[in-house]
Parts: structure tokens; C-alpha cells; sequence
């Protein structure tokens, strides 16, 4: 069997090298610039990479109401989140159509060059309400949105060097090397566990309930920028790990970071989750409850079913819904609604809060919860951070 | 981006039959019937196999990066 294809057929690779580059390089020094802020850092390397592939650039307007309005790109292939570059002061009037423009990171290196199609402005809070569905200014995406200015540049882009990361070297993959590591073990079908949080027994469970199905699993932690709320990808990576040397069989399973910013998109993210992990060469992405939600700005399984507005064929990578997962006293076991007869009080289930509060009081969750690797990973995280907040 | 439909015509006879099976079926069009049938039979001869994405000297740098990484032994 093939490996999966990338979305719209083919992995895009827009990094400059040889002559090309050394051409660019010359240039940019005259080109006018526009620096990016860390969601469009991080948008202009996944692009280059492939990993939004088809995607060759920042969107153009056509594309752009298209993605709003009928969740494709404006020639009809699913794709469900804006992927723009705005102007940072008024109008952009220092950019012109036609013309190239130096991409700036956010520590002042130039990082890329847009071939600039297209200036339009757009009407933020219509893009809030079909992309968040809510305009409600405490949703981080709304508040994203606020921060930007409604003049968007649209173009392919090139990149001339990566932006220089500091964390976790070792656990970042291209879509290519992915794709190259599951032929390397032998995986055909590889499914994609997408997370911005630790992973406690229920996602263990799900993740494992997947891969008796499949034959590979590829842990893929949002890594990219989330909420501060959010526990410190850091302290992430490390329970990732400890599950990883103690519960995960190796020659079954892969951990490698998604360095995406996260956008609080739900249903329509989940989509975007899904599509981008085909380009990662993973035939099937495991969607959970409140997928890339926040608060409760999204129904429980709204994620869920925004997939039924695609061809399976056109979305072609297998989404695998997963419904509520827990410890049951009276199973023994983990088990979820559809599988466990019996009553909420036999089952194990802690808020996300209520976890919070034991752990900073250095309670550690049952085991039944979470494993105790994690347990005592995320005991010193909020234990460490109570202490220097009380400093 | 290439245009990812395209216009093929087919006996109308055959076109009426299809439109009878569609009925009930669950497929909402003629057409995704049509291409139902067409990826199933395609996908079973092998003719979506993809090219080799990697030229040696790609695959042996990439795999050389797994194992430094600790993903390949």
C-alpha cells in the first residue's frame, strides 16, 4: 500500500536553496519589510515545509472568503482555517502588488521573502464569527484578531532560513522525515494524536485503542504558541517522555512536535489538525471531545461533526472519533460510555480543575487518573510555580 | 493549484442506470457514485501508488537525521 499523499497531491517545498537562495539573499537587503509576530513565524515554516500544503503562501483574498465562507480553497479542496499575513500599521501603503517583501522574525533576521499577489482588507469580526463562531472578546482567537489589522498581504512565499528554535531540537520532525520514518519502520497506516495538554490514562486509552487498529502512533504535541493558561510545553514534553520510556512500545509508537500556533478554532481546527497531519503522512487523526476548544464556546462533539460536511475522499485522511473516556471501578478497566454499563459513580473522572487544585497542594492523582511519572512531572511543575508566585 | 474536477460524459442509458441506484443508496449525486466506484476500482490495481517523493541522496540524509534523533536504530 502507498503511503498517504499529501493534501492536494503533492508536499509542498518552498525553501530557497543554492543559486536561488544566494539571489534572494542579495535582494533582500533593498526589499521593503514587514515583521511577523510568532502565529506568522510559525505559519510562514509550516508552509515552507509542506506542512499546510497545498499552501504556497500566505492566502489571497479569493481563497481567503472561500475558506470562510465554504470551508475550501477557492478551487474546491477542503481547508477550514485562514492562514494570513496582516499589515502591522494602517494600510500596508509600503507594499505593492507585484513586488517582493522581506519577512522579518520576530528577533529582526530576515527569514523569507512573500511574492506579493495581493493587499485586501477584510472585515475581522465577519472572520471571527465563521471561523471562532463567536466575536466574544475573552476567546483568544477574538482577542488574536483584535491585535492584527484588517489589511491582509497575500502571496507565495520562500523561505531562506528557519527560524532558530530553542526547544526541542530533538523532537522536531518535517513532514518529509515523518513520512520517511514510517516507511523506515514499516507503518502503512499511522494514526496522529494531536495535544496541547498532559496526557493523562483517558487519552492514554484512546491513543492505544487507535493503534490497535493501525500500525504506528505518532504523538504530536502542539508545541507552537497556546494561552498562558495552558501548562508550559516544557513541562508537556517531559510527561510525554516519562509515558513514552515507561507505557509506549517503541517499535509502535513516535513522539514529535507540531510547531503550530494554536488557534481555539474548534470544529473547524479539528479539520485543519486533521488535514495538516496528512501532509505528516499519517492516514488517521484521532478527534476527541471539545477538539481545540476553549471554554465552552463549542458543542461537546461539534468537532466531531463538521466532518460530515466532506467526501471522505476529499478529506481522505481517517478521522477516529472518540467519545468520553474513563477508569470504571466496576470494569477494572478503562472504558468510555459506548463500552461501560455502569454509573457515573463508579467511574474515575477529575475536572481539570479539581487536578489542578490537588497538585498544587502536592496531592497526587490516583492512579486510575494519570500515571504517576506524569503525577509527580506536573506535581513540581505547580508546586515550583506556586513558589515563585509567592516570592 | 490544478482545477481538481473535470466534465466526462458517459452513455446517457448508462447515466439513467446509475441514477436509479444512486436513489436510496445513501450517495447524494450520479457523480459521487461515479467517482466512488471509479477510486474503489483505480485504488485496487495500484494506479493512485505515488512516485518515490525522495531521491536517494534526500533519503539517505534524512535517515541518517532519524537515527542521530534516536528514531531509527
Amino acid at each position: 500500500m502507498a503511503q498517504i499523499r499529501a493534501h492536494g497531491g503533492r508536499l509542498v517545498n518552498r525553501i530557497a536553496e543554492g543559486k536561488e537562495r544566494e539571489s534572494l539573499l542579495e535582494k533582500v537587503g533593498s526589499l521593503p519589510r514587514i515583521q511577523l509576530n510568532e502565529r506568522e513565524v510559525s505559519d510562514l515554516e509550516m508552509i515552507a515545509i509542506g506542512a499546510m500544503s497545498p499552501l504556497e503562501g500566505f492566502m489571497t483574498r479569493e481563497d481567503y472568503i472561500s475558506v470562510l465562507d465554504l470551508k475550501r480553497f477557492a478551487k474546491g479542496l477542503p481547508w477550514t482555517i485562514p492562514v494570513v499575513l496582516a499589515v502591522k500599521e494602517g494600510d500596508g501603503d509600503a507594499y505593492r502588488e507585484g513586488e517582493k517583501i522581506a519577512l522579518v522574525g520576530t528577533g529582526g533576521e530576515v527569514l523569507g521573502v512573500l511574492d506579493l499577489e495581493e493587499k485586501y482588507r477584510v472585515d475581522k469580526l465577519q472572520e471571527a464569527e465563521k471561523i471562532l463562531l463567536t466575536s466574544d472578546e475573552s476567546h483568544p482567537g477574538v482577542q488574536y484578531l483584535q491585535s492584527i489589522t484588517d489589511t491582509y498581504l497575500g502571496g507565495p512565499i520562500t523561505l531562506l532560513q528557519r527560524p532558530k528554535h530553542k526547544r526541542f531540537e530533538n523532537f522536531r520532525l518535517d513532514p518529509i522525515e515523518t513520512r520517511v520514518l514510517f516507511k523506515a519502520k514499516g507503518w502503512e497506516t499511522v494514526v496522529a494524536f494531536q495535544t496541547r495538554n498532559p496526557i493523562h490514562r483517558a487519552h492514554e486509552y484512546l491513543q492505544k485503542c487507535a493503534l490497535e487498529i493501525v500500525d504506528g502512533l505518532l504523538v504530536h504535541p502542539l508545541v507552537g504558541a497556546t494561552r498562558s493558561e495552558d501548562i508550559p510545553a516544557e513541562v508537556r514534553m517531559d510527561c510525554y517522555q516519562a509515558l513514552f520510556e515507561n507505557y509506549y512500545p517503541s517499535t509502535r509508537t513516535a513522539l514529535s512536535i507540531f510547531p503550530a500556533a494554536m488557534r481555539y478554532a474548534g470544529p473547524r481546527e479539528a479539520v485543519f489538525h486533521a488535514l495538516v497531519r496528512k501532509n505528516y503522512g499519517c492516514s488517521h487523526f484521532i478527534v476527541g471531545r471539545d477538539h481545540a476548544g476553549v471554554g465552552s464556546f463549542y458543542g461537546t462533539y461539534d468537532a466531531h461533526y463538521i466532518f460530515r460536511d466532506f467526501d471522505r475522499y476529499e478529506i481522505d485522511i481517517t478521522p477516529m472519533f472518540f467519545d468520553h473516556a474513563f477508569f470504571c471501578k466496576k470494569c477494572g478497566n478503562m472504558a468510555s460510555s459506548k463500552t461501560c454499563p455502569h454509573g457515573s459513580e463508579d467511574h474515575v473522572f477529575l475536572s481539570g480543575t479539581k487536578v489542578r487544585e490537588m497538585l498544587g497542594r502536592g496531592e497526587r492523582p490516583p492512579v486510575e487518573f494519570t500515571r504517576p511519572e506524569v503525577a509527580e512531572i506536573l506535581m513540581n511543575h505547580y508546586q515550583n510555580r506556586d513558589k515563585e508566585q509567592n516570592a | 493549484m490544478k482545477e481538481n474536477r473535470v466534465t466526462i460524459k458517459i452513455p446517457r442509458p448508462l447515466y439513467r442506470r446509475v441514477s436509479q441506484v444512486v436513489q436510496g443508496s445513501g450517495f447524494s449525486s450520479p457523480t459521487d457514485f461515479i467517482v466512488f466506484v471509479l477510486r474503489d476500482l483505480l485504488g485496487e490495481k495500484g494506479v493512485f501508488e505515488e512516485p518515490e517523493e525522495f531521491s536517494p541522496e534526500e533519503l539517505r540524509s534524512i535517515r541518517r537525521k532519524l537515527k542521530n534523533l534516536g528514531y531509527l536504530d
